[in-house]
């Protein structure tokens, strides 16, 4: 792992710390409060809080998640390559894609 | 209680023997078992000396000092890295004693390992003194309470034993990762005021096989006998490194 890196990862490391927390706090209150999926729709369309939270969270995620996975890979599983360094990109974008999606559908219902 | 006293004291509660389980062979090989007789104040060195000398002398091992001094008689003494020589017989929990070379390292015969890819290591993550080209015009002052002093005296006593490059689980996974010894080397230099090698030094130990790696699990420390700290000098090294690397980018 090189500075940078290790520098990425601790750093969204710290934004996901409050992003999960804020995440799952919000969740349990909203189900606590028996709200439907439609009124839960209702609150998030158009709330651009909602929207920029999300988008630093997936952001996050995109670039934290595949840089333990590297790490991870590269211990047990023994690659090594450079086609490590290309599939973590891949997953990162992945990740990115797959979260804007859903955060995108969830503003715009 | 006079010396006599306390020795039959201590007699009585042993047994007169105990049962050693030696690793013989290279990477493939199996456990030996000897019966040793016990003695009073004995070591594990001594116990490997004894079965040396006595039973059987093909056994290979490695010691020099015997007195804590050398750290050539590391080895695994029912599953922890220890100096054989500084670890007592009735230091030991109850049952069969099993002894196994250093781990990570490739063993050259029964619990002699070949230390070369550790001192290899050591020179990878630039472990020596560097000058400079031109010597400094003046001696250099170094205070005693400064924090770089401090700093480099917190790991300054490592004698090379590999005890902790045994215990570490980064080095286990990943063959090439400098481990613990050779970055707390690198720490005391990189806080050394007079060197001149620190920017390729802190270059040397980042990367894939250096500080960034550790994983802080903290075996080393654990394990040292020195009672150094190699975890918290790595933890310096990634400050420091993540520091270089932060400035080149502005």
């Amino acid at each position: 792992m090189t500075p940078v890196l290790y520098l990425a990862q601790r750093a969204t490391a710290v934004v996901l710390a409050f992003a999960v927390t804020i995440h799952l706090v919000t969740i349990i209150y909203a189900v606590r409060g028996g709200l439907t999926a439609g009124e839960i729709l209702a609150r998030t369309h158009g709330n651009r809080w909602f929207l920029g939270f999300y988008l630093v969270f997936v952001l996050a995620a995109a670039i934290h998640a595949p840089i333990g996975l590297r790490s991870v890979l590269r211990e047990w599983a023994k690659w090594r390559t450079r086609s490590l360094d290309l599939a973590m990109l891949a997953f990162s974008a992945l990740l990115l894609v797959l979260g804007l999606r859903a955060a995108l559908a969830v503003y715009l219902a | 209680m006079n010396v006599h006293a306390r020795a039959e004291k201590i007699g009585s509660h042993q047994p007169d023997a105990m049962t050693v389980k030696v690793w013989r062979g290279d990477r493939v090989g199996e456990f030996q078992t000897f019966e040793v007789p016990r003695r009073e104040n004995q070591t594990v060195l001594d116990v490997v000396t004894e079965i040396q000398r006595n039973q059987d002398a093909t056994l290979s091992y490695r010691f020099a000092c015997r007195v804590g001094m050398c750290g050539s008689c590391a080895m695994v003494v029912n599953g922890r890295p220890r100096w054989t020589c500084r670890t007592r017989i009735d230091q030991l929990e109850a049952g069969p004693i099993k002894l196994e070379p250093l781990r990570n390292l490739p063993i050259v015969k029964d619990l002699a390992v070949d230390m070369a890819p550790f001192f290899d290591k050591w020179r990878s993550a630039h472990g020596y003194f560097e000058p400079g080209e031109s010597p400094p015009e003046d001696f250099a002052i170094v205070a005693p309470d400064s924090a770089e002093r401090q700093a480099a005296d917190a790991g300054i006593e490592c004698i090379n034993c590999g005890i902790c490059y045994s215990a570490c689980d980064v080095v286990s996974w990943n063959e090439d990762y400098l481990g613990p010894a050779a970055l707390n080397r690198a720490w005391t230099l990189v806080n050394d005021v007079r060197d001149r090698g620190r920017d390729e030094r802190l270059a040397a130990v980042s990367g894939d096989a250096g500080c960034h790696s550790c994983h802080s699990h903290m075996s080393c420390t654990e394990f040292c006998p020195k009672a150094l700290s190699p975890t918290f000098s790595i933890a310096g090294l990634k400050r420091a490194t993540s520091a270089r690397a932060w400035k080149r980018r502005r």
